[in-house]
């Protein structure tokens, strides 16, 4: 039974990833997960300098999912390189950073300074819809897709994952941006631009007054899209949006998904990442499912 | 990877006040757990997904109390919960108090208050403890073994009319460290406070969380020093608190 994956010529134990932001570096989540099992950790977002995020609160629940505000509040690359990377380092798993910034100059620093680091891929965030400069700016138009991701590959010396935005009129179009830019691989969804009202105190719950939502209640838009991306580009996708299960994570597959990562979920049980690895494996060990690859698409 | 979400058994829960509820659980996180320390409690409904963090009220041998408020559907639905039903948990969380033997006042505000009785149970030195409610009293009889005890109620109906901080100064109470958790203008209060009289005051903070174990970033609060973990001026409630010195965090 072979439940490898290969993207951009790097090759994945099995194709469950963390998603970003909602695992640190995997140094808190190390208490309750063997790292070393999972297919990759993706970093939460780093920048080239400190960033404080978005005022409190900055998280609520939602009927199936949650709100998030946080607004990439990170180290800075340089103590991520000393800390962070320095801790998964130790680790068998592989890495992948993923990288936010306000300009494309911001993008480009901490690509280079990740250039000798031991970093299997990088994941440019081009889509948080918490952070009023860049980022998302980046992502809900093709031409600047297009931009920066020939850019940073210009600069990149590891493979280059293009983090897509829902919230965009079509998901085809930027798919075929980041492609035509020399992206690796493409990773969708991120969260979907959302607002809750407390209507007893008249006020946005967020004090961002929206934020990005995540979880269960996502996952068929977030099918919907991996499909439609997987079929718009020949580099490969990775899925997520609500993955709760391993059934979930193989509709993602299905749907042409090379990978697959979870998110929210890590917050309701923090043994998600590992229940889903045991789950494909026993999926796969109950249809006689030789080889993972073959499921990819196969709808 | 030394801890886990468990499943563990209800031992016993019960009504305390109106929207209190006391239960008592079946865990090995009562054996790690020190005072000031929470568990995350899961909601059995997958359309709840984040965890409810909720403080530790006191232990015995692998018995665990929680005393919580009812807020919204989620903590209605565990206060469904009766003998032998099952909750999925996590923790012991967060850094808890730091037990010193000085003269203490433990002031708790409202649902601040639970945290408090296993901190009693704790300190060896004499204890002032100071108690804000409402109008409704709940765990006074279980606090007053453990010291002396002053009630404030808003609405006056027992003890001093008003807050804690209007019962410390009419009764002319005074300690050499302040231990407290209760709302933000409590906290607020009692760090002026302790600011003017010059002794240390150690606040219990509350924020809405995700994660509960310091990877989301979602329960800052702002610091006066740089955070170690992002650089900035963020400390992580959950991870780095929820006990803090109230010099280090603005409130």
């Amino acid at each position: 039974m072979n439940t490898q994956v290969t993207i951009a010529g790097v090759t994945f134990q099995n194709p469950v990833m963390t998603a970003s932001g909602t695992f640190g570096s995997g140094m808190e989540y190390s208490e309750f997960v063997d790292l070393d099992r999972l297919g990759a950790v993706v970093t939460k977002g780093v920048s080239n300098v400190p960033w404080s995020g978005n005022p409190t609160p900055r998280v609520a629940e939602t009927y199936g999912g949650m709100l998030n505000a946080i607004g990439l509040q990170n180290p800075g690359i340089d103590l991520f390189i000393k800390r962070d990377l320095a801790f998964l380092k130790d680790h068998r798993t592989r890495v992948i950073v993923n990288v936010c910034g306000k300009t494309v100059e911001d993008y480009l620093e901490v690509v280079e300074k990740l250039a000798d680091q031991n970093v299997d891929m990088l994941e440019i965030n081009v889509s948080c819809p918490n952070v009023k400069e860049g980022a998302i700016a980046f992502g809900q138009n093709a031409d600047a897709l297009y931009r920066i991701t020939k850019a940073v590959k210009e600069k990149a010396k590891q493979p280059v994952i293009m983090k897509l935005s829902p919230n965009v009129t079509s998901i085809p179009e930027m798919a075929r941006a980041a492609e035509a830019g020399g992206a690796d691989a493409v990773s969708l969804i991120n969260t979907l631009t959302s607002m809750k009202i407390d209507i007893h105190k008249r006020q946005f719950v967020l004090a961002n007054k929206t934020g990005g939502l995540s979880g269960p209640a996502i996952k068929p838009v977030a099918v919907r899209m991996v499909y439609e991306a997987a079929h718009a580009i020949k580099i490969p996708v990775i899925g997520m949006g609500g993955i709760a299960t391993a059934e979930d994570a193989i509709e993602f597959m299905m749907a042409g998904a090379t990978a697959v990562a979870v998110g929210a979920m890590n917050f309701h049980d923090p043994h998600t990442t590992i229940k889903v690895i045991d789950g494909i494996e026993a999926f796969m060990q109950k249809e006689m499912i030789e080889d993972i690859s073959s499921i990819i698409g196969c709808v | 990877m030394a801890k886990e979400k468990q499943t563990a058994t209800v031992i016993r829960q019960e009504c305390i006040a109106t929207g209190i509820f006391s239960m008592w659980i079946d865990t090995s996180i009562a054996d790690a757990a020190v005072p000031g320390q929470f568990i995350s409690v899961y909601v059995n409904d997958a359309s709840r997904l984040l965890p409810r963090p909720i403080s530790i009220c006191e232990t015995e041998a692998h018995r665990l109390r929680i005393v919580y408020r009812i807020a919204g559907e989620g903590t209605g639905q565990l206060s469904q919960l009766r003998a032998n039903d099952r909750i999925s948990i996590l923790g012991p969380l967060g850094n808890g108090f730091a037990l010193h033997e000085d003269k203490a006042m433990l002031i708790g505000g409202g649902i601040g208050i639970p945290p408090m009785l296993f901190l009693a149970k704790n300190l060896k030195g004499e204890k002032e403890i100071v108690l804000g409610f409402r109008d409704e009293l709940f765990l006074v009889d279980e606090l007053k073994a453990y010291g002396n005890v002053t009630v404030a109620t808003e609405d006056g109906s027992v003890g001093v009319k008003g807050t804690v901080m209007d019962a410390i100064r009419e009764k002319q109470l005074s300690a050499h460290e302040i231990y407290a958790c209760g709302p933000t203008p409590m906290l607020r209060a009692i760090k002026a406070y302790a600011a003017e009289q010059n002794i240390p005051a150690w606040v219990s903070m509350e924020e809405r969380m995700a994660c509960g174990v310091g990877a989301c970033l979602g329960c800052v609060c702002t610091s006066t020093d740089i955070d170690a973990h992002s650089l900035v001026h963020n400390k992580r409630i959950c991870a780095d608190g929820p006990v803090f010195d109230a010099r280090e965090v603005e409130i």
